[in-house]
């Protein structure tokens, strides 16, 4: 088989590097699918991605599909033939709609019938026939924003600048926007021009001439190199963050790395004001000593050689002195501000529209952490912490250093909040109340903070709830979701025994004014799904199985760690054999007490039989037990405590017929069983669980 | 090169592209987008192609001439062509070129920054130009103005020619740049920066003002209701720079800034409106020079 080289290149205005790693993916992977669907065979396929370009070389390419031959079925014999065994209309209209004739007929039997068939045969098409088609794949590439351009009406990442499509020497014909394919590309913007690339197999090669390196993992690589080499020179410690590695090796076509310095005394700036600068605002390397401390210089990535680059260098550093100036000049001016002032400064600050100003939000935030203070009988001098870091959490928004470094919230409040005097754990507090930031981040370590982190979070869920803000679908702009999250988490790993429905209902009350009280109630039980869900994700990231979270988030939220506990118990327990009787005898009870509406008081006057007095007289033996072993937070004894009941129900459904002819006896028997299943209920509902004990 | 000369070989340079030079727009605006050489005619199916000097006011940005990077009270070289040509990126190279920014020497990169003015419902994507880790120049495709979908679309370039001429004169302080030959910044606007300041953060008659912005906002409406597009949007940009006003001295609280924003959006957006219908009455009377513009390519 003779196999072909082709490639194809795309040429853009510079693509947002954010995008550039899932689209060089999706290049890789729609173009294996479109070589599958055009069933050509290959050796190698390679994907190459620039900020200016992206393109794909596919190596060893069959130069024609496979022969297709297909068997057809026609109509049964007996009505392909006439009498006299003439072919009938029904069969000559079938080989023409084959593009075939009579002749080619033959028969066979398909379940017990004779049909008649012929053999279709397709020739397999040429490569040349089946590259043009690449365009689709161009065009089916998917970007987070499209832009359109000129009097173009095609929406892209980028306007397309030009096409390179070829096969060996020959070019494959087709367009987009006006833009035809040729065999010549364009090498770096400045040390690089217009090229013709003769052979595919050359793109990579061609291009480095004209000071492209379209591997992006080789400008990865170089990149990497300089900085050790950096570090070895100067005997420097250059951590490397991965996204910014990314992000510069996505910003430039031809990367070399380049050191600048800035004055010592910008290190008195905190080192988080500092490296945000040079990393989030100038995309630069900070450098550190081999104690990790902060030093004077920066590593930079300059799309080019090294000609001139103390000239790029000097550039870069006078930007960023220019941007350590003003951070300099917030940071003294910040001092110069009281936290009192900046305080009332919030009330100028909105939260959300309906919800008031910054300044009202903190108001309640300190109402919510004084609340749960008192829930978690927290020590005086603790609460006093507590109190003071809520009042203040959120001072550090009207500095000048956070107006301008937004994502320094919190970590500037900190560092203020010691300038100021502030008490150290209040200080601490501050910053942590933004945790955690995503689903796997780190909590708060300090209690004081935990505290404060979870009375903000609750502030913005309830208050969102209550104005009609409840996230659906993809839509969470204030990410409630997860906040809620974080609170769970919180809550759990300090092991806090509150009951977040109960707290849930006592905050409500600081939102009276911005709803009506029958309202609430609907909000309240909007508020308890939405924390369950958020329970139950974290019951499933402990591998507990979905049916056992469901048992157990059936009723009412208490204390995590004690929900979690009883789902592992039971976790366990559904796949135990020696719990089948009761887990049977007790699934038994709540299916018949789902049948009783209202609720009715046992008469043990009203007993017929032994069983009946036996299963109460348990009943009444453990009640006050088993409800002290769950406010005590002891799943293992509730359990056992309920396990005595087990013998005499199934004493009772053997010789008690609970659906009497009697209408009062039976509903002496319901109540009876509804006592036991309200019992278990409170533990979990069992009917959830989809019991996996082997049968014996 | 001297800011005169920055000026002066900018213009030349986009005249040689075909844009009609235009002068600095008469009403108090934030940004150049704003002239309505922009904003208005970026909007319908007409070519056009301009470019010009917008002094731009920033009150809230006023440091009383004490910064070394900010003012009350800076400039724009501006460039729209609609529709954007293939070849903008290097007339802009080019452009740079010109002002003796040699991109050889340099390390220059189009990064992107998606631009978005929620006041004249307005967004476009594009590049934010470094120069050396500077940000020099906001390059954008126009894709929305007014609330209306911008078909075809035009390109803004917009030069911060202090920050380009603090690059080019390699100087720290925007005061020191040399305007012309012996004449620099500071000498010029020293005295307005700290006075602008002075009013805008002490002396302004902060009632005056929210009657002005009453007043301009009902003239803009009622103008708009007579069908005159440029009139009402005069009163339009009266009212975004009364509101920055008020705003940089902090007189508006939180409530009712949102409501002040909404204000003036609504306008802009009407005003869009009213101006591609208005151009569809005259018969969009410069596409009929279409033609011609494309043969002196």
């Amino acid at each position: 088989m003779t196999t072909t080289n082709v490639l194809f290149e795309v040429g853009l205005e510079e693509m947002p590097a954010r995008f550039m790693s899932d689209t060089e993916k999706q290049l890789h992977e729609k173009t294996i699918a479109w070589l599958a669907s055009i069933r050509l065979k290959y050796d190698q396929l390679h994907t190459f991605i620039t900020p200016r370009r992206f393109a794909v070389q596919i190596i060893g390419l069959e130069t024609k599909q496979d022969d297709e031959e297909e068997e057809v079925k026609g109509p049964a014999v007996k009505i392909a033939k006439d009498e006299a065994n003439n072919w009938t209309k029904a069969a000559i209209g079938f080989t023409k709609g084959q593009g075939k004739s009579v002749e080619d007929i033959y028969t066979k039997e398909v379940n017990g019938t004779e049909y008649i068939f012929v053999k279709k045969f397709t020739a397999g098409q040429s490569v040349d026939t089946l590259l043009p088609d690449f365009k689709s794949v161009i065009l089916d590439l998917h970007f987070p924003k499209n832009m359109r351009w000129s009097n173009q009406t095609l929406r892209y990442i980028r306007p397309i600048k030009w096409l390179v499509a070829l096969r060996d020497e020959q070019i494959i014909p087709f367009e987009i926007t006006n833009v035809k394919t040729s065999n010549y590309t364009f090498g770096h913007r400045f040390l690089g021009g217009k090229t013709v690339i003769t052979k595919p197999e050359q793109y990579e090669q061609l291009l480095n001439e004209q000071h492209v390196i379209v591997d992006s993992n080789k400008r990865q690589q170089k990149i990497v190199n300089e900085i050790k080499e950096l570090e070895q020179q100067h005997n420097w410690v250059i951590p490397i963050d991965e996204s910014l590695l990314e992000e510069v090796t996505h910003l430039v076509e031809y990367p070399t790395v380049f050191y600048g310095e800035f004055e010592k005394r910008f290190l008195d700036i905190p080192k988080e004001v500092l490296i945000t600068s040079m990393k989030e605002h100038q995309r630069y390397f900070p450098v550190m000593n081999h104690t990790s401390e902060l030093q004077p210089f920066f590593v930079a990535v300059r799309n080019g050689t090294n000609q001139h680059i103390e000239k790029v260098a000097k550039g870069n550093e006078k930007v960023l002195r220019a941007r350590l100036q003003d951070a300099q000049f917030f940071y003294e001016e910040d001092q110069q501000l009281s936290i009192e002032r900046n305080v009332q400064q919030l009330s100028k600050m909105v939260f959300q529209e309906q919800l008031g100003t910054i300044a009202d939000k903190v108001n309640r935030v300190n109402k919510i952490a004084k609340i749960i203070a008192r829930k978690l009988s927290l020590q005086d001098d603790v609460t006093q912490k507590v109190t003071r870091a809520s009042e203040i959490c959120k001072f550090d928004l009207v500095t000048n250093m956070v107006n301008e470094f937004t994502e320094l919230q919190g970590v500037m409040g900190h560092k203020y909040a010691l300038i100021f005097g502030e008490d150290k754990e209040v200080a601490q507090a501050i910053e942590e109340h933004y945790l955690p930031k995503s689903a796997k981040s780190e909590l708060p370590k300090s209690l004081v903070g935990s505290v404060v982190s979870v009375a903000d979070k609750l502030d913005t869920i309830i208050g969102c709830f209550t104005v009609g803000l409840i996230p659906s679908g993809s839509q969470d702009p204030y990410a409630l979701r997860r906040q809620a999250l974080g609170i769970v988490q919180i809550v759990k790993e300090r092991n806090w025994d509150i009951n977040i429905s109960e707290l849930i209902k006592e905050v409500q009350q600081l939102y009276i004014d911005f709803t009506t009280s029958d309202e609430m109630a609907n909000i309240h039980e909007q508020l308890h799904t939405f924390f369950k869900q958020r329970a139950a994700y974290i019951m499933k990231e402990e591998n507990i199985e979905q049916d056992v979270v469901e048992a157990v988030l059936a009723g009412k939220l208490e204390k995590f760690a004690f929900m979690i506990e009883k789902a592992h118990l039971l976790s366990e327990k559904r796949n135990d054999l020696s719990f089948k009787t009761k887990q049977e005898a007790f699934v038994r009870v709540l299916n018949l007490a789902s049948k009783v509406s209202e609720e009715v008081d046992v008469d043990p006057q009203k007993f017929k039989n032994n069983e009946e007095k036996a299963l109460f007289e348990k009943y009444q033996a453990i009640h006050t037990d088993y409800l002290k072993a769950l406010t005590n937070k002891k799943a293992s004894v509730a359990i056992e405590l309920l396990s005595q009941l087990v013998t005499p129900i199934n004493a009772f459904f053997d010789h008690t017929m609970v659906m009497d002819k009697d209408e009062s006896i039976k509903m002496n028997r319901l109540a009876l069983l509804s006592y036991i299943s309200k019992d278990i209920k409170q533990f979990a509902d069992l009917t959830e669980i989809n019991w996996k004990q082997t049968h014996s | 090169m001297n800011i005169q000369e920055m000026i002066l070989t900018l213009q030349k340079h986009w005249s040689d592209q075909n844009c009609i030079l235009m002068q600095a727009y008469d009403v108090e605006k934030g940004a150049g987008t704003m002239s309505p050489m922009t904003l208005l005619r970026s909007l319908g199916p007409e070519p056009w192609n301009v470019a010009y000097v917008e002094p731009s006011r920033r009150p809230a940005d006023g440091r009383y001439g004490q910064n070394p990077n900010r003012l009350y009270q800076h400039h724009q070289f501006q460039v729209i062509m609609k529709p954007s040509p293939d070849n903008i990126q290097e007339l802009y190279l080019e452009s740079l070129r010109k002002l003796g920014v040699n991109p050889d020497e340099h390390d220059i990169r189009f990064v992107e920054d998606n631009w978005e003015n929620p006041t004249l419902g307005a967004a476009g994507l594009g590049w934010e130009v470094w120069l050396d880790g500077m940000e020099i120049t906001q390059f954008t495709y126009f894709q929305q103005i007014g609330g209306l979908e911008a078909n075809p679309v035009a390109v803004e370039i917009t030069y911060g020619i202090e920050r380009l001429a603090s690059y080019i004169q390699d100087k720290e302080n925007v005061f020191d740049l040399e305007w012309t030959n012996g004449v620099t910044v500071g000498d010029i606007f020293y005295q307005p920066e700290f006075e602008h300041s002075t009013y805008t953060f002490k002396e302004s008659d902060t009632n005056m003002l929210f009657e002005l912005f009453s007043t301009y906002e009902k003239e803009a409406k009622r103008t708009m209701e007579k069908g005159l597009v440029f009139p009402a949007y005069d009163y339009v940009l009266k009212c975004s720079h009364t509101f920055n006003l008020l705003d940089a001295k902090g007189v508006i609280s939180v409530t009712e800034r949102t409501g002040y924003i909404g204000k003036v959006r609504n306008l802009a957006r009407e005003i869009a409106k009213l101006y591609v219908l208005e151009r569809e009455k005259l018969g969009f009377p410069m596409l009929k020079g279409e033609n011609k513009t494309n043969d002196n390519n």
